[in-house]
């Protein structure tokens, strides 16, 4: 409970001292010069909201002409400030008309289809069945191009008989990148450590070489965010006379960066 | 034998898919530069004093990113049968868009007696370090009811309600047992890098310690701060 006591006034402190650096700052806009990005009104006004949000109030347009700074991006907002010292948050779609110093557009990445130039990573959390047993899995991957991604996954399979952590490595290939929902096929290779759980003779732990194929498809929801489904056949290299194969289907969401 | 054949022809696979890729017919061909020739109107080549003119480079800086969370917090889990105890954890969240997020948690504590052991005297279900209950979980989150909460009328924070969903495991007992967890949590945003936390969790996991499997729901509550990046 003391431990409880510490910790809680660690956070009240944490929190006294975030409110004290809230409440400083005085002419900042000039002070700041040169460390933020300026950039100067070009539409008929500029809306700065409440909060990151479109539910959040407008509370302060800023016209034509003026400058603001652009001090940090949250999802598709910007926390602007204006010369007045007023700071709100500008939606992406309205900073588009932005100029910077040099005349030309505030350079935004375009939305309409994922730039794998600009996007080329990739995480997601997938759950769902490994060899009739549960599996957890964490991925990254990486857009070599367009078409092809190399992909890192951790796996935790938690099974009725046998727990067990895999890692691979492995390469996607989508033919259509460009669709909403698009198809890939996937090919990769890696290593899986077998924990048993039998209770009365406990088998060793061991460690096989696996490789998979499988296929899957990307629905790109909505801006950043997927939901991921795929289907791999496993094949575990076994130091014994027969291999062993696993079936995993799994399905979760993943998002762009 | 064979095996070692496959694995080989999937390695040849893998680089040779590897090398196609770095090919390079993704790139922009952007268009060749070429020089202006500078002509007068009658077409002669114009005698022009070359201008020595030194442009100005302007350095934009780079917009600085704020997507992700990350911090402690402290509450207390409740795990079924063995009774409610402190636990400490720590979330990493990344922000998708203004409405969605997809974080992971992983928290720690150590489980009491059930009534039973309290009951008979001395006898133990678990040993110590089968009492330590460890889980992780992967999330996804929206942003159900975002707000303001008008602390001063001078002074407003931002705050949101969200739910959670995921799927993880709860290291307990001796085994790891597959979890899902839903969850509600508020979150009070103390200014642009500082968020405070308040959140209700319901892990689901299936346990067979007493001989037959049951189905658990084991209760968490969580006060936490985290840090914008």
């Amino acid at each position: 409970m003391r431990t409880v006591l510490k910790l809680a006034s660690l956070l009240i402190l944490a929190t006294a001292a975030g409110l004290a650096h809230a409440a400083d700052g005085a002419r900042q806009f000039d002070r700041d010069a040169g460390r933020y990005v300026d950039v100067a009104v070009a539409d008929p006004y500029l809306e700065l909201h409440t909060g990151a949000g479109v539910s959040y109030p407008v509370f302060r347009v800023i016209p034509r002409g003026e400058h603001i700074e652009i001090l940090f991006r949250r999802t598709d907002w910007f926390k602007v400030r204006d010369d007045h010292d007023r700071e709100g948050w500008a939606h992406r779609d309205n900073m588009q008309e932005t100029l910077l110093a040099t005349g030309e557009k505030l350079p935004l990445e375009d939305l309409s289809h994922r730039d794998f130039d600009i996007w080329p990573w990739e995480a997601g959390a997938q759950s769902g069945n490994f060899g009739g047993g549960n599996v957890n899995s964490l991925y990254v991957s990486y857009s070599l191009n367009p078409n092809l991604a190399t992909e890192f996954a951790v796996s935790q399979t938690l099974g009725r008989s046998a727990n067990g952590v895999l890692a691979v490595l492995g390469l996607t290939h989508a033919p259509r990148p460009d669709w909403r929902v698009a198809p890939f096929v996937e090919l990769g290779s890696g290593v899986i450590r077998i924990q048993p759980k039998a209770t009365i003779i406990s088998p060793p732990e061991r460690t096989e070489q696996v490789a998979y194929y499988g296929a899957g498809v990307k629905w790109y929801l909505s801006r950043r965010f997927i939901l991921r489904a795929d289907y791999r056949s496993y094949v575990l290299f076994t130091k014994r006379d027969t291999n062993e194969d696993r079936n995993e289907w799994k399905a979760g969401f993943a998002f762009f960066f | 034998m064979e095996s070692r054949l496959r694995v080989l022809l999937l390695i040849a696979c893998a680089v040779a898919l590897g090398g196609c890729s770095m090919w390079p017919f993704h790139k922009k061909q952007h268009a060749e530069e070429l020089p202006v020739e500078a002509t007068s109107a009658d077409g002669t080549a114009p005698s022009v004093v070359e201008p020595q003119v030194t442009r100005r480079t302007v350095k934009t800086p780079k917009i600085k990113k704020s997507n992700f969370e990350i911090g402690p917090y402290i509450g207390t889990y409740s795990a079924e049968d063995f009774g409610v105890n402190p636990v400490l954890g720590a979330r990493l969240v990344y922000h998708i868009s203004e409405d969605f997020f997809a974080q992971g948690l992983i928290g720690r504590t150590t489980v009491g007696l059930t009534s039973y052991e309290r009951l008979s005297g001395g006898a133990q279900l678990l040993t110590d370090s089968q009492r330590k209950l460890t889980y992780y979980s992967l999330d996804f989150g929206y942003n159900l009811l975002p707000g303001e909460v008008f602390v001063s009328p001078r002074r407003a924070f931002n705050s949101a309600l969200y739910v959670t969903g995921g799927v993880g495991a709860t290291h307990f007992a001796g085994d790891n047992r597959f979890t899902v967890a839903i969850g509600a949590g508020y979150r009070l945003l103390l200014n642009d890098w500082l968020a405070a936390h308040f959140d209700v969790r319901d892990s689901i996991f299936d346990i067979d310690l007493l001989g037959s499997n049951k189905t658990t729901h084991n209760l968490e509550t969580g006060l936490g701060v985290t840090v914008f990046f």
